[in-house]
């Protein structure tokens, strides 16, 4: 049962990091390509993180796996802020249609 | 367990296939930009291809050194390149035509034919089952005074060789601070997200460089990977803006960078007079020695990466 509920969640995970990937390549701008990339870390690495958790023998497995989330969520969050804000510096327009 | 097998074999020929693609568009792309970014991923493959080569101390420090700081440091490099508007002519001069060209290139190919077959005929004349020095180490372990062969190998019965790697570092930094570079001291108002984001990884990372510290005696860790990690929480900090206050940028800071090299040249002095070897330690003192070196080498390793990726020693700022 547990193994069938990793499963889901590890197939689940790998396919926010495709369309994730699949956005960064084909989005047209680098805010809606930063959009495509941190839907990808967060989600997807949280739906890895879930479906590794349930597998794991101890809490303190448990708790270093949602440590790894938590710090990828500060860094991509941050990050993409962060080249979403040099590239409005360099006036890089958003895209419309 | 068969099909595991044949998953492994796959993620390991992508990986294969993945560093040789990328070492390529590293070394053929003429945007320098791209290459460097590129070259951070070929080391983030690189790190990941020691994890399947069950090589978890190698993985540390080149996902440690070989993607993160040297990336750090290539990207430093590159600023300092476009402020000097030098990189236009880098570009160019990679793009020259003509006979002379080739000429070299065809030359440069039987070169690396040769090269090529020389090292494949070496791997393919290596014994199939080589487990190397691995018996010697495990047999003479207890008497290194840590219980990871690694960390054995790196400061017991190599020590030699880890003393003259923080040398050639030290000697590096010097090299650096000798070109006379007199970096743009800008000070900036931190970006708020910046500043918070350094404000929280800093202590962790503090905390993560002791922790690879102490597991390096019994566990995958040690001096190298911790001092990058250190030297990580300080680029970051550098970036935020933050400088080394006036008072510490002279002396103070000097001391730190020659006190691991110190404390380790010391002890190889001390070991040559008592015990009649270099390095050689007395099995009883050899783990409190071991760890003595390894913490100032950490500190001493990790401000020196970070005095690297600064430039310009930090005392003839306060002079403009």
């Amino acid at each position: 049962m547990i193994d069938y509920l990793t499963f889901v969640l590890l197939i689940g995970g790998g396919g926010f990091f495709l369309a994730g990937t699949v956005g960064l390549v084909r989005f047209p701008d680098v805010y809606s390509r930063l959009h495509a990339l941190t839907k990808a870390d967060n989600v997807g690495l949280g739906l890895m993180v879930a479906g590794l958790a349930v597998q794991a023998e101890s809490w303190a497995v448990v708790g270093k796996l949602l440590l790894i989330w938590m710090l990828v969520l500060l860094a991509g969050a941050s990050v993409s802020y962060l080249v979403a804000q040099g590239a409005l510096q360099r006036r890089i327009r958003p895209w419309q249609r | 367990m068969a099909t595991l097998t044949t998953v492994g074999l796959i993620i390991d020929a992508l990986l294969a296939l993945g560093l040789m693609g990328l070492a390529w568009r590293v070394l053929a792309n003429p945007d320098l930009f791209k290459a460097i970014v590129l070259f951070i991923a070929f080391g983030l493959v690189m790190a990941l291809s020691w994890v399947r080569l069950e090589a978890p101390d190698i993985a540390l420090a080149e996902a440690a050194i070989g993607a993160g700081l040297t990336g750090a440091l290539l990207l430093g490099a590159f600023a300092k390149l476009r402020n000097a508007q030098t990189v236009a002519a880098v570009e160019t001069s990679g793009t020259a035509h003509g006979t002379a060209h080739g000429i070299r290139s065809i030359a440069l190919l039987i070169f690396i034919l040769l090269l090529a077959t020389g090292l494949g005929y070496v791997v393919w004349s290596l014994p199939a089952e080589d487990i190397g020095l691995s018996d010697a180490v495990a047999a003479h372990l207890d008497t290194s005074g840590v219980s990871n062969p690694v960390t054995a190998v790196l400061l017991n019965f190599r020590g030699y060789d880890t003393l003259l790697e923080m040398m050639v570092l030290l000697l590096a930094l010097l090299g650096v601070w000798s070109l006379g570079d007199t970096a743009v001291h800008r000070e900036s108002a931190p970006d708020p997200v910046l500043d918070t984001l350094s404000r929280t990884l800093t202590p962790l990372l503090i905390l993560v460089a002791a922790y690879l510290l102490w597991a390096g005696a019994h566990a995958p860790g040690g001096a190298f990977q911790a001092g990058a990690v250190l030297a990580a929480a300080g680029v970051l900090l550098l970036l935020t803006g933050w400088r080394l206050p006036a008072a510490l940028a002279a002396q103070p800071l000097r001391l730190v960078l020659v006190a691991g090299p110190a404390i380790f040249l010391a002890l190889a002095v001390v070991t040559l007079l008592m015990e009649g070897r270099l390095l050689q330690f007395p099995p009883a003192w050899a783990g409190r020695l071991i760890l003595v070196i390894e913490t100032a080498a950490t500190i001493s390793i990790g401000v020196t990466l970070v005095a690297l990726f600064r430039g310009a020693p930090p005392a003839d700022e306060d002079r403009q």
